[in-house]
């Protein structure tokens, strides 16, 4: 699932997708910036997070997870944060890579990466888009614990 | 008047089912729609809903061919 949102403002581009299959954050990084990103020369910042699967949760070992999502809605719900982000701060590009499916600890489940002149718009803009996602994006975790599943509850605060 | 009605998350599992197609003729809102889906249950404040994958409130309206889900709160990233 690809989802490329562009040139249609005068403001960033943004590039949303959803992996059913694990991937490596900093290679990603590493090929969009050189292949897919412009702007050479034009930004001095680069903010990047990214999370990954814990073994643990509320004092129980996890095994592994699923992440349910709502397709149609979630790549939606992700591109209207990015547009509000984009009216907030002046970036030039941000990056938003998500897992869908079954993930083991230890892989990466979200990557936001934003590009901008100065730090603090791709400091501000990631931790953005970050938080809208954990609390507004509709992604499900599913957890198998060495006796059982269990759904996540809701999501910790990030602040 | 025919309403998709999906269900995510643990609510899929404990509606037992994947999505409903509503057929029903007195359905204003959200709030009807489960209603008509959880025979006669208010909904629980906990569960978020959308129409047409746009998050609603409870009392939006809701027309023939609209699709509605209800989910609980989203624990991605």
């Amino acid at each position: 699932m690809r989802l490329r949102f562009s040139r249609r403002s005068p403001g960033a581009d943004v590039l949303i997708e959803l992996r059913p299959a694990g991937f490596d954050p900093y290679a990603e990084l590493q090929r969009y910036q050189t292949e897919t990103l412009g702007h050479a020369g034009k930004y001095g910042a680069t903010c990047s997070f990214v999370g990954t699967m814990r073994d643990f949760n509320e004092n129980e070992t996890v095994r592994r997870m699923f992440l349910d999502h709502y397709p149609g809605m979630t790549e939606r719900q992700l591109e209207r944060i990015a547009e509000e982000a984009k009216t907030r701060w002046r970036f030039l590009d941000a990056l938003v890579i998500h897992r869908v499916g079954e993930i083991l600890p230890d892989q990466p489940i979200v990557l936001v990466a934003v590009w901008s002149s100065h730090r603090g718009a791709a400091f501000d803009a990631c931790r953005y888009i970050m938080e809208e996602l954990k609390s507004r994006a509709p992604f499900w975790k599913k957890e198998t614990l060495a006796l059982g599943e269990r759904w996540v509850e809701k999501n910790t605060g990030g602040y | 008047m025919s309403i998709r009605v999906r269900y995510f998350g643990s609510l899929r599992e404990k509606m037992g089912r994947v999505d409903d197609i509503l057929a029903a003729e007195d359905i204003d809102t959200v709030s009807d729609v489960w209603k008509a889906v959880s025979e006669g249950e208010y909904l629980p404040d906990r569960i978020l809903c959308a129409v047409n994958m746009d998050y609603a409130d409870p009392d939006a309206p809701v027309k023939d061919g609209d699709e509605v889900a209800f989910f609980p709160p989203v624990t991605g990233g």
